[in-house]
């Protein structure tokens, strides 16, 4: 008998594995115009406690008032008027995998994630459109105190807890696209790992958007109390579908005190998901933040995974890898704050741009005065594959701190001829030679990934540059 | 009747609209060593990467029979999984591919030989040829110093045994110490039954090699085939002394 596993890393194509969308029952839909009314109907759906009510609204407010980020290309794809803005899909109470609808369930299992889930994760929950369908933490890790839960339940259950970091760390007010989100949040999961609690496999949450035309606003908050550790893995997928569909996610992170969290995103999406992304993590004093941003699908993505460094001896390091295979934008980067001394950060960008494919990195790191001692190094590393593609660097350095170490470095890599003709001239033909290039590129941030997820993704990329896949 | 490994018929090549090779005829018979001496940009190299397949080197006339059959218009991949071999003048880096990796892959590509397998010939190869091991853990020619280079490409050559390999300029750039395992490298492989066809420009490594036809080239034509006395002959008196040869 063949595993999932091994059908994924079989299969021709992300298309193969996932089909094209299939229709799929809904128990509730909102859409049309972004009012106070839709947010209303959407937190008494979600049975809501008054004060995320009016946290929805004030947010509601900023959506309205604020400008529409003039960085921003391709949202004229998208009406944001016309998006269903919150889909329930029809889904009893579930206590595993069988109780889903088939149409769904096999979403997931295509992409073998209840496989996964059993062997290598702590815990998984499971986001279809707008709603958490599925959620389990292995019972020994509940023993320990560590809570996991959809993000609504978790509102319901710890409102204490939850009020104390929730858009905390990332404010609604900070761009139109945080305020929306704020505004519409809907899905997502809650995690609070206890002090001195170290999870050893990885917590995975993942992204489906089932179908055309909807928008997703999952809000993910993760609390690690001091000296717990966590690594926790996002992965994002969606079937083919006509039309588009827009991704507005967030994250919040706080890290308290001599924490260790890590946190990867694998983010796959079909190139019918616009994708924006909001994520910042609170480091405390000598708390450590990993974050591995990996882009490859989308039609255009913008993620800045952010560290915000406030106790003294932070750290943070921000691996973001980003491949545009074809006509495809990844506006990416990360942002650090050095707000203590002795603070340091590492920002390695990776981006690959091949048939058209166009990167952007944009960076950010600020010192304040008062940081001393801090280092931040930044290396930007593209490889353009052929002469349509391209790749662009603004990284941005500001120190207030004159004791601080900023060091940044820049390397652009094309793939000759020459190099081309080397590997054919040993019998390794060009797309075989492509992807052996970019897995060489990316090896360094592959080292730190858990195994399994190296090898679905080796496939995912040798795919990408195989005849038959790259979703083009 | 000489079976013949390799026929070149009056091969025209282009570069850029450039003619640089100009009618040129030869055969290499089977498990024969040939050498080819010329100036710098008489069109050696040219020579040994259209016979590999360069994309860049446009074949505007001629053709080349690799083992009776027609390999004018093969893919590169195609001509070395069919025996092909070219070591290079200058091997190019190639970030983030690990040696041990890759040759992996061009022993799967090339002979079907699995990677667990391939992983104990690799490291029979470098412990019999006495190269580094740590070699093996660097990137494809990253750093690399030109006789790492050289050496690298002959360890490639060693392991994927070819039935013709083109040696383009083994001896150049490398330290008399490398020269000679070099020189060791491809007596062993004439041995084991490999045509070669060598480029070189100083001669330096034909004191250890023992062709069987030595080749002049001059301005993309071949002026002049003979005994290993033409090598004496240029070592004495230079280039030069073949225009007395030829007319
Ligand atoms: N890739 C190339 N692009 C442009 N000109 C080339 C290229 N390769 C070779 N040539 C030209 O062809 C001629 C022969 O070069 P080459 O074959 O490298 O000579 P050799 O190996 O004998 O030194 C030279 O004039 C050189 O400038
Ligand atoms: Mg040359």
């Amino acid at each position: 008998m063949t595993t999932k596993l091994e059908d994924i890393l079989k299969a021709g194509s992300l298309e193969e594995i996932l089909g094209t969308a299939l229709p799929y029952p809904k128990e509730i839909e909102l859409k049309g115009k972004i009012t106070k009314d839709v947010v209303k109907e959407l937190s008494k759906i979600k049975n809501e406690p008054e004060w995320m009510l009016r946290h929805r609204l004030k947010s509601l407010e900023l959506f309205e008032k604020l400008p529409m980020p003039r960085w921003i290309v391709g949202i004229e794809e998208l009406d944001l008027e016309n998006l269903v803005l919150y889909s329930k899909p029809e889904v009893g109470e579930v206590r595993g995998w069988d109780d889903l609808p088939e149409s769904i369930r096999r979403i997931y299992e295509r992409l073998s994630i209840p496989e996964i889930e059993k062997k290598f994760l702590s815990g998984l929950t499971a986001v279809f459109d707008s709603e958490s369908v599925y959620s389990n933490l292995k019972r020994e890790f509940e023993e320990k105190g560590i809570i996991m839960l959809p993000m609504e339940e978790a509102v319901r259950k710890y409102p204490d807890l939850v009020k104390k970091y929730f858009g905390k760390i990332f404010p609604a007010g900070e761009h139109k696209f945080s305020a929306l989100h704020h505004a519409l949040w809907s899905g997502g999961v809650f995690v609070y790992v206890p002090k001195n609690v170290k999870i050893t496999f990885p917590i995975e949450a993942f992204f489906v958007i089932g179908s055309a035309m909807e928008g997703q606003f999952e809000h993910t908050l993760l609390v690690a109390d001091e000296n717990s550790y966590i690594h926790f893995i996002e992965g994002c997928s969606a079937p083919m579908y006509k039309g588009f569909s827009f991704h507005d996610g967030m994250v919040e992170i706080y890290a308290h005190k001599n924490a260790i969290v890590k946190f990867t995103t694998i983010q796959n999406w079909s190139r019918n998901v616009i994708n924006f992304n909001n994520k910042r993590a609170i480091v405390e004093e000598n708390a450590y933040v990993e974050w591995i941003e990996g882009s490859i699908g989308s039609k255009i993505t913008y993620t800045y995974p952010s560290s915000v460094l406030k106790g003294e001896g932070a750290r943070t390091t921000q691996y973001v890898v980003s491949l545009s295979n074809g006509p495809y934008l990844k506006d990416t980067g990360a942002k650090t704050f050095h707000l203590a001394p002795n603070t340091s950060s590492k920002i390695v960008s990776k981006s690959i741009s091949a048939n058209g494919g166009i990167n952007i990195y944009r960076g950010l790191v600020r010192v304040i005065k008062g940081a001393k001692n801090s280092t931040s190094t930044v290396s930007c590393d593209s490889l353009i594959l052929d002469e349509k593609s391209k790749a662009y660097t603004y990284p941005h350095n500001q120190s207030d701190e004159p004791s601080a170490n900023l060091i940044h470095e820049a390397t652009t890599g094309k793939l000759s001829q020459d190099k081309l003709f080397y590997l054919s001239s040993r019998g390794i033909r060009e797309e075989e030679a492509k992807s052996l290039i970019v897995l060489g590129f990316i090896s360094e941030i592959l080292e730190g990934l858990p195994f399994e997820y190296v090898e679905v993704l080796k496939r995912v990329i040798e795919l990408e540059f195989s005849e038959v896949g790259g979703v083009g | 009747m000489v079976m013949y490994m390799l026929i070149i018929e009056n091969l025209k090549v282009k570069v850029e609209d450039k003619d640089i090779l100009k009618r040129v005829n030869l055969k290499v018979g089977d498990g024969e060593l040939h050498v080819i001496m010329g100036p710098n940009g008489s069109g050696k190299s040219t020579l040994a990467l259209t016979i590999a397949g360069h994309p860049k080197y446009n074949i505007v006339e001629g053709r080349m029979i690799f083992e009776g059959e027609d390999i004018t218009s093969l893919k590169p991949e195609e001509r070395a999984k069919r025996g092909i071999f070219i070591s290079f003048q200058h091997p190019v880096e190639i970030e983030g591919v690990k040696i041990l990796l890759f040759l992996q892959r061009v022993l799967k590509n090339l002979k079907g030989i699995d990677e667990v397998k391939a992983y104990e010939l690799i490291f029979g190869a470098i412990k019999e040829l006495g190269i580094d091991e740590s070699m093996l853990q660097r990137q494809l020619n990253v750093g690399f110093s030109g006789g790492e280079r050289k050496k690298l490409e002959m360890l490639q050559a060693y392991l994927v045994k070819p039935k013709l390999l083109i040696l383009d300029e083994p001896d150049s750039g490398v330290d008399v110490d490398s020269l000679k395992v070099i020189a060791g490298i491809i007596n062993r492989l004439h041995k084991k039954g490999t045509s070669i066809l060598l480029i070189t420009h100083y001669g330096r490594i034909l004191e250890y090699l023992k062709p069987q036809v030595v080749h002049v080239i001059k301005e993309g034509k071949l002026v002049a085939s003979g005994g290993i006395e033409l090598v004496n002959l240029i070592e004495e008196r230079g280039f030069s002394a073949l225009e007395e040869v030829v007319s």
